[in-house]
């Protein structure tokens, strides 16, 4: 078959994607749990963790920007190529999005958590899922998984304003604990953000697989837009 | 105009139309090479045809300008209308429909004369006699060609003494010497090098503000720098040429319809 | 693999050395050969030098021939006899030749062009004597006198196959798409021959041109039947009187043509049998002209093309 090395070069690219995602869910799900169990020295981990993920994704930022220039792409290689690049963007970002996690648990220091985390780690776990399943999809090139899974976001959104309302309530009864009710909505903020940015790979997917290009608004997204003033 | 394709067909814009072939096939004594073509060429655009080897490109570019007659063997059916009026109808010029639509070869042919000359050949078949209107008409191609700058000094000199690039630039003006509407190019960088390839392609830009363009090229990056729309060919079971994809370029290469056309463009086709 | 190189390198220096002495041998051979080859030619012109150099003096280009037996003279009326025959041969061979040539290049299966190929061919293997003998029989009875225009009708017929064939060869040798180039520009088939293809085959052409000639000039038997001989032509008494006398262009011309001439290879052939050494030496006088004549062709030939050359490159 012709252009065997750049099938195979291409091939090394999206298993470098698979590879690049599942340091993003390690470092999303191990954040979670150093926060729960107050692992400081975990949380230091994680953050070395995150300068690992940003080397890799300018690595293969590079190996692809060297493939677009050598190989000339066209038709549905430029468009696996190019939303390569996007998609390591996103992870990179989730990754952020776990640092901050774990920068929370660090600057928390001695102060225990406001209450037992039950809500934050389920989202976490959902994110993660959806992120592997979103990563499964684009290598499968998958496009009804694609359009399933943000569907999922509802889920996520209904969690974190689930947390939100119970932290509310502790709020309103003891003003003092503003500070640590801040951090844990930061969090869960965090992981309702990792949700959206799932989405985003969805689209990138459909993309490669048909050439349309199509924002997927999830319902809260159809609420907030209603929520405005209609002008 | 109509539609009446049987391949993916998706340049639907509005713009003008100057070239209508209706179902044209050609044959080369028994052996038919272009089979059933249908095509509209979209007036001051650049048109590139591409296509693996001996899928019959250059057979239909010569179709254009009835260069198939000089083969004794080939026989033409179907219509190309040129601006409504088909040039295959019989009491047809001709030489007229040459001077309409010009050519330009793969390797540059200029003529074993002066540079002058060369230019002024085709002028001067249509009656152009007087020294002051050769001279106009010479130097207004040559500067359309992108060439005047760096020969005016040279005209006397031979059309062979000059470089390949220069050479193929002074194919291109004396096709412009004829003010034709239609300009036909076949592989016409194939045989430069990649600086010279990189002026014509610019010489196209420019030269499409005033004429209608078709070039058949097997440099699929060229097309698609170059081209406004992209036509792809391919030969059927009867090794016959057909039409199988015809759109806007940008679309061709980030998005083809036919697998066949994707395959051609990724370079799996084997 | 290694198995394969082994094959190829092995013994790479005796076999190197077998190659180079191969080599040298095989050339040197060549080289002998090649003066063997070349021995006839120079014998042939150093002894017409010799032999006929003792001879040349000015008065040989610009007399006429004393009556035989008497010393002096010249072979005046030979020289011009040559070229007016010559040049009458080109003019009556070289246009309609080329013309045959553009035909047969451009209709090669047409049931014309494979007749015009075949007959180019059987007429280059007639005789030149059978030639003679033809022009002597549409021209000579008919017109009921020898002369000098049947003497270039029968030439034109000798140089006609070589230029067609020469013509014919050149063209085809000029690439297809200036053909095209021109074509397309919407010029018709003659005059893209005649303005595009003819000059880029000129310079081949014009060699065969100048071979048909020089092979002419030196002729001699179909000149035996046709224009025969004629010691007391000269063309500037002819010229003199024809103006004296009033006469136009045309008949000045007509008196030229119409009476029996000598030519060069002709007089050599008379001179070289009588029995007078004078006119013996003068012979060889003429052969070393002819030589002469047929250098000084094929060097303007090569002069010519190179120049030519010179100013298509720029």
């Amino acid at each position: 078959m012709l252009r065997k090395t750049f099938e195979h070069e291409i091939q090394q690219v999206k298993d470098d994607v698979l590879i690049l995602g599942s340091m993003v869910e390690q470092e999303i799900l191990v954040s979670v749990e150093t926060l729960k169990k107050r692992d400081i020295e975990g949380s230091r981990q994680i953050l070395e963790l995150d300068k690992k993920i940003n080397a890799k994704r300018f690595e293969m930022e590079n190996q692809v920007m060297i493939l677009i220039a050598t190989q000339q792409p066209m038709a549905h290689d430029l468009r696996l190529l190019a939303s390569i690049l996007e998609i390591i963007s996103e992870l990179e970002r989730m990754g952020d999005y776990g640092k901050g996690i774990a920068n929370i648990n660090i600057r928390m220091g001695d102060q225990p958590l406001l209450k037992p985390l039950i809500d934050i780690p389920r989202m976490a776990q959902r994110g993660a899922d959806m992120l592997h399943r979103a990563l499964t999809a684009f290598i499968n090139e998958d496009v009804e998984t694609a359009r399933a899974i943000p569907q999922e976001d509802d889920e996520i959104d209904g969690l974190y304003n689930q947390i939100y309302r119970e932290l509310m309530v502790f709020v309103i009864q003891d003003p003092k604990t503003i500070e640590r009710a801040n951090w844990l909505l930061w969090a869960a903020h965090n992981l309702e953000r990792v949700a959206d940015r799932v989405t985003n790979i969805c689209e990138r997917t459909i993309f490669i697989a048909t050439g349309e290009l199509k924002e997927i608004d999830s319902s809260d997204d159809e609420q907030r837009k209603l929520n405005q003033n209609p002008d | 105009m109509h539609i009446l394709t049987n391949y993916q067909h998706h340049t639907n814009d509005n713009s003008p139309i100057n070239i209508d072939i209706v179902n044209l096939s050609v044959y080369y004594g028994k052996f038919r090479a272009l089979a059933e073509i249908n095509l509209q060429v979209h007036e001051k655009q650049i048109t590139a045809i591409i296509g693996p080897s001996g899928c019959g490109k250059s057979t239909l570019l010569r179709s254009f300008n009835r260069m198939n007659d000089l083969t004794p063997s080939a026989h033409t059916e179907g219509e190309i209308r040129l601006d409504g009026q088909d040039i295959n109808a019989t009491g047809i010029d001709v030489v007229d429909i040459r001077r309409r639509i010009g050519m330009v070869f793969q390797r540059p042919n200029p003529f074993p004369k002066s540079i002058y000359d060369n230019v002024a050949y085709g002028p001067r078949l249509y009656g152009v006699h007087r020294r002051s209107d050769l001279d106009g008409i010479v130097e207004n191609s040559l500067r359309q060609a992108a060439l005047w700058d760096e020969i005016k000094d040279k005209l006397h000199q031979s059309g062979l003494s000059i470089s390949g690039g220069q050479q193929q630039r002074l194919c291109i003006a004396r096709a412009l010497a004829v003010e034709p509407d239609v300009i036909l190019m076949d592989e016409p960088a194939s045989a430069l090098d990649p600086i010279s390839t990189l002026r014509i392609e610019e010489l196209m830009h420019d030269l499409v503000k005033n004429y209608t363009i078709i070039i058949v090229t097997h440099n699929m990056q060229q097309a698609a720098r170059v081209s406004d729309y992209t036509a792809m060919m391919m030969i059927d079971e009867q090794r016959a040429g057909n039409i199988i994809e015809y759109g806007k370029t940008d679309v061709i290469f980030t998005n083809p319809k036919d697998k066949r056309t994707e395959d051609y463009v990724t370079g799996r086709f084997g | 693999m290694t198995h394969f190189k082994e094959l190829i390198t092995r013994n790479l220096s005796a076999r190197s050395r077998r190659r180079k002495a191969t080599n040298a041998i095989i050339l040197s051979l060549t080289g002998l050969v090649t003066l063997l080859a070349l021995i006839p030619l120079f014998w042939i012109v150093g002894y017409v030098i010799l032999r006929g150099g003792r001879s040349i003096n000015p008065a040989l280009f610009t007399q006429l021939p004393r009556p035989m037996g008497v010393e002096g003279g010249g072979v005046l009326h030979a020289i011009e006899g040559t070229l007016i025959i010559t040049i009458l041969a080109a003019s009556f061979a070289i246009p309609p030749g080329v013309l045959a040539a553009f035909y047969a290049t451009r209709n090669p299966n047409t049931p014309l062009g494979i007749i015009l190929r075949f007959s180019t061919d059987v007429l280059s293997g007639v005789p030149s004597i059978v030639i003679g003998l033809f022009a002597y029989a549409v021209m000579v009875k008919p017109m009921g006198h020898y002369s000098g225009l049947a003497g270039g009708v029968a030439l034109a017929i000798l140089m006609l196959p070589t230029i067609i064939r020469t013509t014919e060869e050149m063209l085809k040798l000029v690439p297809q798409n200036l053909r095209e180039g021109s074509l397309a520009l919407g010029a018709p088939e003659w005059k893209t021959s005649m303005s595009v293809l003819l000059p880029a085959a000129a310079n081949g052409v014009i060699t065969g041109f100048l071979l048909a000639i020089a092979r002419a000039a030196g002729e001699t038997a179909p000149l035996l039947f046709t224009a025969l001989g004629n010691e007391r032509f000269d063309v500037g008494m002819i010229l003199r009187s024809g103006v004296q006398a009033g006469q136009s262009v045309w008949q000045i011309i007509g008196r030229i043509v119409n009476q029996p001439v000598d030519s060069l290879p002709l007089t050599l052939w008379k001179y070289a049998q009588q029995p007078f050494p004078e006119r013996v030496e003068q012979s060889w006088a003429v052969a070393f002209v002819l030589i002469f004549f047929v250098l000084l062709i094929n060097i303007a030939a090569r002069l010519w093309i190179e120049s030519r050359k010179r100013r298509l490159q720029g």
